[in-house]
């Protein structure tokens, strides 16, 4: 079989079976929760009687093996399983199905995360080539504080002053991006801006910084210096003898940011009051809502796993050793 | 080759009192210090010297390139009437990859990975549009069927990992003489090569350069090499000129003391002893790397007090040998016997003292001491671990031993980075004798060393083996080593031996065809041996 695709099927083998150990430390970590909903929901006066009922009714009274295997199962058939908030114990239940209550979220994340992502990689591309072809010039290290500068400073904090600036004293856009399914998609842009640009000005500094690095590491390899002494330009040396030498590195730094954007962006979120997938995990915890909370964060292992998946396969790709061996 | 010196011809290259300073341990040191160099067109110059003498650096300046760290502080470089020195960077790229071009030492390392070796080699030549594309690499080919490459027309289509070490530096001049510069810069490009490839690889570029009557200006440290390739020969010694003469006078009768010197090393030779009492036997040994065999029924026996040489070019075996014999890769079958006992195969069932009794040096001393700690606790590792030896009593026998290095007990606070090459080797050396050891197997010990050294480090084994009866056994890929320190010889061919015998027997006829092939493509200081050899080669 090709070398490529037997190693790309190895790889994804290896996060399907990553993500099953992940699956069951979500279920052990999450039984180790302190508190129970049954009871955090019927309050302090319930009976032991009301208490034990709801729980049955929850699926709680089973042992903790039995409980996981039922829903690996049903996961695996692609059902998350039932909200526990909105039901009740006096019979009539309200409860949602835990997809209905991700999805929508899952996908503002993501539009968010892709909004993000279109102005913060090849951003952070342009920056760390040119700080490599400038470098140690006075842009290389502007470039550099300026970056380093905005990584340092807390998330929030970023997110408030860009309020300040581009909401309050000069309101371009708006400090609130609440969003629903009706609202369209040029709105949406308009509204995301504010949280996109501050995440664009976290995550910018750790690929640029990252692009910057590789390049210059390759700059010493004879090659660049054989390359050099053909004749080529210095951005011939960068863009044609060096880059294709530094997507590896380059894509596992990009790939653990965009993971950072789904699954960790949940203090933007609380800031800009935007429904994501970080604020309906973070309300699951504070409710004891098992199923959602399960379902979150199955969605951000298989984030992290198909991303980094995604570098390995940039990284054979561009590599002709692994591409056309001997 | 004499009407090149005729005055009438034109200069090419006029370099005058070149001044380079390099920067190191926070300071700039002279690297060169005020050397000339002329060049005229169609010329080969030969820059000998050892490591560290300024001939990659002069070489690099001839092009008006100096590297970073480098400054280039004085003197003039005209080439063709361009001052390079004075030249802006865009001037001098316009001059590079098209009428002077650069030839690597390591082709391995100096191929982009990424691209094709046909889109390497007429790169250049495109860059200023010297041809159409299509015609760049119709010419590619050419050159490539003269380099005599295997499958000119599609080799080139390959990436650089996917051919051999040989072939890769026989592009990389094809490389060089696609936009038909009028300059080649040769640095050190045969020197990582096996000298069975050596010579096809020297031929196939001394006729290119002929063909296209190409100056060139090329760096080595090995006289045999440049003695096939240049007009004349330039030494150089810490930045300076020693002296200049065409090659024949140079060879026959070098004025200064040091040139002699360097001639003097190759003069080197060990009468033989045969020995008759084995010390270690290695008996029908077939050994693997996973499923990869790459011994096969290898006998082996070695007396005492005796050197015994294992020769062969790289992936012969030598070097698995030796790791089969100190137990780190035990062997499918066979056995190894110490002493007539036989050895358990893998390291960690052997005892204390069977370990002890076997030593080992590796040649790169660098890599094989820790960087962090000094010189008393490399040595003194060993004393404590086989001898139990501690305190004052191993303190006094670190220094009994730097004494049988001939050094002193000065160096015992020093850390390998505060070295020399030779005397990191030495310390190395030290490390292995701590041990008493009966055995040393040494790996290439002086294959990373300058001539001088080298020298230095070979008699020192010979007197430790004179007065320690130690026997070594002695991986090697030079000749002129093994012509110094064996007694017996060991050809190794492809995980095989070819034969074992007294070094007389080996090296006198008749030869099987591999050591024929071996012994005949070792350079020698004739400037007519390589083409005596095509000619005898080809009848």
């Amino acid at each position: 079989m090709n070398p490529v695709l037997s190693t790309i099927l190895k790889r994804l083998g290896l996060g399907i079976a990553t993500l099953f150990v992940v699956s069951a430390i979500i279920f052990s970590s999450i039984s180790m929760l302190p508190g129970d909903f049954s009871e955090a929901v019927l309050g302090q006066a319930a009976t032991k009687d009301t208490v034990a009922a709801f729980r049955k009714e929850l699926g709680l009274d089973k042992p903790a093996p039995v409980r996981y295997f039922e829903w690996v199962g049903s996961v695996l058939q692609g059902d998350l399983g039932t909200s526990f908030s909105g039901r009740n114990a006096s019979g009539q239940d309200r409860s949602r199905q835990v997809v209905d209550l991700v999805m929508p979220r899952l996908w503002n994340t993501l539009f968010l995360a892709g909004v993000t992502a279109l102005i913060a990689v090849p951003l952070a591309l342009f920056l760390g080539l040119t700080a490599a072809l400038y470098r140690n010039t006075a842009y290389d290290r502007i470039v550099n504080a300026a970056t380093l500068t905005t990584i340092s400073t807390p998330e929030f904090f970023v997110a408030y002053i860009l309020i300040l600036f581009l909401a309050s004293l000069w309101p371009v856009f708006p400090s609130l991006a609440n969003i629903d399914a009706s609202t369209a998609l040029g709105e949406r842009l308009y509204r995301v801006a504010l949280p996109a640009l501050t995440l664009t000005l976290v995550i910018v500094a750790h690929m640029m910084r990252m692009t910057r690095a590789a390049i210059i590491n390759l700059l010493a390899s004879p090659y660049i210096e054989m390359a050099r002494l053909k004749g080529a330009s210095q951005s011939e040396i960068i863009l044609k003898h060096a880059l294709p030498n530094a997507w590896a590195p380059i894509a596992t730094v990009i790939a653990f940011n965009l993971a950072y954007l789904v699954v960790g962006v949940v203090v933007v979120e609380v800031v800009f009051v935007y429904p994501g997938i970080g604020q309906l995990m973070v309300d699951a915890v504070t409710s004891r809502d098992i199923p959602v909370v399960q379902a979150c964060a199955l969605i951000f292992a298989a984030t992290y796993i198909l991303l980094n998946l995604t570098a390995d396969i940039i990284g054979i790709v561009t590599n002709p050793r692994l591409l056309h061996p001997r | 080759m004499t009407d090149k010196h005729d005055p009438n011809h034109d200069i090419l290259l006029e370099m005058r009192d070149i001044r380079i300073d390099g920067f190191s341990d926070e300071r700039w040191h002279p690297i060169i210090k005020g050397v000339d160099l002329t060049l005229r067109r169609g010329e080969i110059m030969g820059l000998i010297g050892e490591s560290g003498a300024g001939k990659s650096t002069l070489g690099k300046a001839a092009m008006g390139y100096t590297q970073p760290g480098c400054k280039l502080t004085g003197g003039s470089i005209i080439f063709d009437g361009i001052d390079l020195a004075k030249a802006g960077d865009g001037e001098k790229r316009k001059l590079w990859g098209t009428r002077i071009a650069y030839v690597a030492q390591s082709a391995a390392a100096s191929f982009n990975p990424a691209h094709r070796l046909i889109d390497q080699t007429v790169e250049a030549a495109n860059r200023r549009g010297i041809r159409p594309d299509a015609e760049s690499r119709a010419d590619a080919v050419e050159l490539f069927k003269a380099l005599q490459l295997p499958n000119p027309e599609t080799i080139g289509s390959r990436y650089p990992h996917q051919v051999s070490g040989g072939q890769l530096q026989r592009i990389m001049t094809a490389m060089a003489m696609s936009p038909r510069p009028d300059l080649i810069i040769f640095d050190e490009p045969t020197t990582a090569l096996d000298v069975t490839t050596q010579v096809e690889v020297l031929a196939a570029m001394r006729n290119i350069v002929e063909e296209f009557n190409t100056a060139a200006i090329y760096i080595t440290h090995d006289l045999a090499v440049v003695a096939q390739m240049a007009d004349f020969i330039k030494v150089l010694r810490y930045g300076e000129e020693v002296e200049q003469a065409p090659t024949r006078q140079m060879l026959t009768k070098p004025e200064q003391p040091y040139t002699k010197s360097l001639w003097s090393v190759r003069a080197l030779e060990k009468p033989e002893v045969k020995g008759e009492d084995i010390v270690l036997s290695i008996d029908h040994v077939d050994a693997a790397y996973g499923p990869i065999k790459v011994l096969h029924d290898v006998n082996i026996s070695i007396p005492r007090g005796r050197t015994v040489a294992v020769v062969g070019e790289s992936g012969s075996g030598k070097s698995t040998t030796a790791r089969v014999i100190t137990g780190l890769l035990p062997p499918i079958s066979g056995s190894v016997s110490f002493n007539g006992e036989p050895l358990p195969a893998a390291l960690k069932d052997r005892s204390k003292e069977q370990l002890q009794k076997i030593q080992m040096i590796y040649q790169m001393a660098d890599t094989a001491m820790n960087p962090r700690q000094t010189v008393e606790e490399i040595i003194g590792r060993p004393l404590e671990f086989y001898l139990g030896l501690t305190g004052k009593a191993r303190e006094a026998r670190v220094i009994e031993l730097l004494e049988m290095i001939e050094l002193d007990d000065s160096f015992m606070d020093r850390l390998p980075s505060e070295l020399s090459g030779g005397q990191k080797q030495r310390i190395c050396i030290a490390r292995a004798l701590a041990a008493n050891p009966e055995v040393i197997i040494c790996d290439e010990v002086t294959s990373a060393l300058d001539q001088i050294v080298q020298e230095g480090i070979l008699k020192l084994l010979l007197r430790l083996q004179k007065q320690y009866n130690i026997t070594y056994l002695f991986i090697t890929h030079d000749i002129a080593t093994v012509k110094a320190i064996s007694d017996e010889i060991v050809v190794m061919f492809q995980g095989k031996v070819v034969e074992q015998g007294l070094k007389s027997e080996i090296l006198s006829p008749p030869f099987p065809d591999y050591t024929k092939l071996l012994l005949s493509s070792v350079p020698e200081m004739d400037p007519d041996w390589l083409t005596n050899l095509l000619a005898a080669r080809d009848s």
